[in-house]
């Protein structure tokens, strides 16, 4: 098994189902320097805990959204449509 | 010869730890081991390698030993080409069987346009002197008359880049071959001990922090791999690195049948067969990141489907184990090598799922680097910076299936 992912559309369902997008990073100024923005291309924090990403619901209706998952268990703590889940890192339910 | 009847340790048990040490190298895989090896060799006292559990836990113990150097980039093929020639020596060298057989690598088209880029990398190899070349389906049939090469296969194999040199080693023997080199020029190795934090003063790291207590440092070689965005963290140095599991798995022990290492980056899936007799197979890694080291059954579905395609006599053969292990991908499937912004603090990683060929010449050129605080000419394109100044030196035609 991998893991179950809850669409905020669809509900429940296995992560094959899903496209994954990365970490939800911050984006640079409007007129970044070259530097800035190759550090937003390239460079991830790639946290070993709870982690904001993207996924996008490619087999079902077709949404991106937002969840946190625990990257040292892969249990999914929130999800949500972009702008729902608040600016701080929830801590799960 | 006396030797291998003579019961006794690969290297000594751990003390504790010092108080302080020229070099502390982080992690005990392939690339912490011979990167101290290497550094024994060079005469350099006080050398310690930390590893989080036992020697060779990480991916090191992990990988499907997949040995070859037909890479596509002239950076790479030039690097990966010096580590298949000191492979080659090692055995020798290290005084210890490694099982390394250099029994061919097929990388497998089954497309028009698969061929074409083969033929081009075919090109880029042999410019370098790289054995390489693009072989037709009767050839590959030839050369491994078990493979399914006919027309109505769901993917019909066109043809194959054919490199003679690339070949399977036996992973945990390098491991313990390194270690116990390492261990005889002095270096020590503590397993059990993990890296918790830096201390740091200016632009330099002064004592590395552990679960076992904290030591002064000269200088630190971060080697671990699938972890090695969490070690940057701790040193303060942000690296172009995410974290995903490979999966791989082997069969029960069935008769010889294949001598050569297939890859088919159109079906996910590259095959050999061990000394034991084992199929062994693997696949891509899963898109998503995640530090957890579990495996899916997505994987054993799939991968089992497409081997079958390639190999329908295997279609009794029992799977024996699966197993997951981490790697470092980085955005242009390169590596990662040599200095960070922090002077002291030395790095290799990207690693992605082709390290494991690599571990020599990362031993020696970091070796080199620690020592005599040049960077080597030969890991000079492969430097963090590449990503700041957007360098990239693209192995993803070459790279990212086919380990
Ligand atoms: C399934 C699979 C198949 C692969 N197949 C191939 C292949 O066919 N050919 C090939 O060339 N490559 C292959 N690879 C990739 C290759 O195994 C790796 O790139 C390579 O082993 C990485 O270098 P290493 O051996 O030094 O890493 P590792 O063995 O992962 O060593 C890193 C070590 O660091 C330790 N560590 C982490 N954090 C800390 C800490 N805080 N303190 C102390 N220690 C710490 C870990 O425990 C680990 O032992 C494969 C990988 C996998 C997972
Ligand atoms: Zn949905």
């Amino acid at each position: 098994m991998s893991f179950l992912l809850t669409c905020p559309h669809c509900g429940v369902r296995e992560v094959a189902d899903f496209a994954f997008g990365g970490e939800v990073s911050v984006r640079p100024r409007e007129t970044p320097t070259f530097r800035e923005l190759s550090r937003y291309n390239y460079f991830r924090r790639n946290v070993a805990g709870v982690q904001r990403e993207w996924w996008y619901h490619r087999s079902g209706c077709r949404t991106w959204f937002q969840a946190e998952r625990d990257t040292r268990t892969n249990v999914v703590l929130r999800v949500g449509l972009p702008g729902e889940l608040g600016a701080e890192l929830g801590v799960g339910p | 010869m006396r030797e291998i009847f003579r019961s006794g340790r690969m290297w000594r048990r751990r003390g504790d730890l010092r108080d302080s040490y020229d070099v502390v190298i982080v992690g005990g895989g392939a690339h912490g081991l011979a990167t101290a090896y290497y550094l024994g060799q060079l005469g350099v006292k006080k050398v310690a390698v930390l590893e989080k559990g036992y020697i060779g836990s990480g991916a090191a113990g992990r990988n499907t030993t997949i040995l070859r150097s037909n890479y596509k980039t002239p950076e790479g093929a030039r690097f990966y080409d010096a580590s298949i020639h000191m492979y080659e020596r090692l055995s020798q060298e290290l005084e210890f069987n490694l099982l390394f057989s250099q029994c061919g690598h097929l990388t497998l088209a089954h497309t028009d346009r698969a061929m074409f880029v083969m033929a081009n990398r075919a090109e880029v190899n042999r410019l370098h002197g790289i054995d390489s070349k693009l072989v037709d389906t009767a050839q590959v049939k030839r050369l491994c008359p078990p493979l399914n090469v006919s027309p109505d296969a769901t993917y019909p194999v066109m043809g194959a880049l054919y490199h003679p040199p690339g070949g399977i080693i036996r992973h945990d023997a390098v491991v313990w071959g390194y270690a116990r080199g390492a261990d005889r020029l002095g270096v020590e190795i503590h397993p059990y001990t993990e890296v918790t934090g830096f201390e740091r003063s200016g632009s330099r790291i002064t004592g590395v922090r552990t679960n076992r207590g904290t030591v002064r440092v000269g200088q630190v070689v971060n080697a671990t791999a699938g972890w090695s965005s969490l070690l940057g963290e701790m040193a303060g140095v942000e690296l172009p690195i995410t974290t995903h599991i490979l999966q791989a798995c082997v069969t029960e022990p069935v008769k010889p049948l294949l001598d050569v290492v297939i890859v088919s980056s159109q079906m996910h899936v590259y095959i050999s067969q061990s000394d034991r007799g084992e199929f062994v197979m693997g696949s891509e890694i899963e898109p998503w990141t995640t530090y957890r080291m579990q495996g899916t059954l997505n994987f054993l579905q799939d991968l089992t489907r497409h081997t079958l395609e390639l190999f329908p006599q295997l279609e009794h053969a029992r799977l024996l184990r699966s197993w997951a292990g981490l790697c470092d991908l980085s955005p242009d499937y390169s590596p990662i090598l040599g200095r960070t912004e922090v002077e002291n603090f030395h790095l290799s990683a990207g690693w992605g799922t082709y390290g494991f060929k690599a571990a020599p010449i990362v031993g020696r050129t970091l070796a080199d680097l620690v020592h005599t605080g040049k960077t080597p000419e030969l890991i000079a394109p492969f430097a963090l910076e590449r990503f700041y100044e957007d360098q990239l030196v693209s192995e993803l035609a070459a790279a990212a299936v086919s380990h």
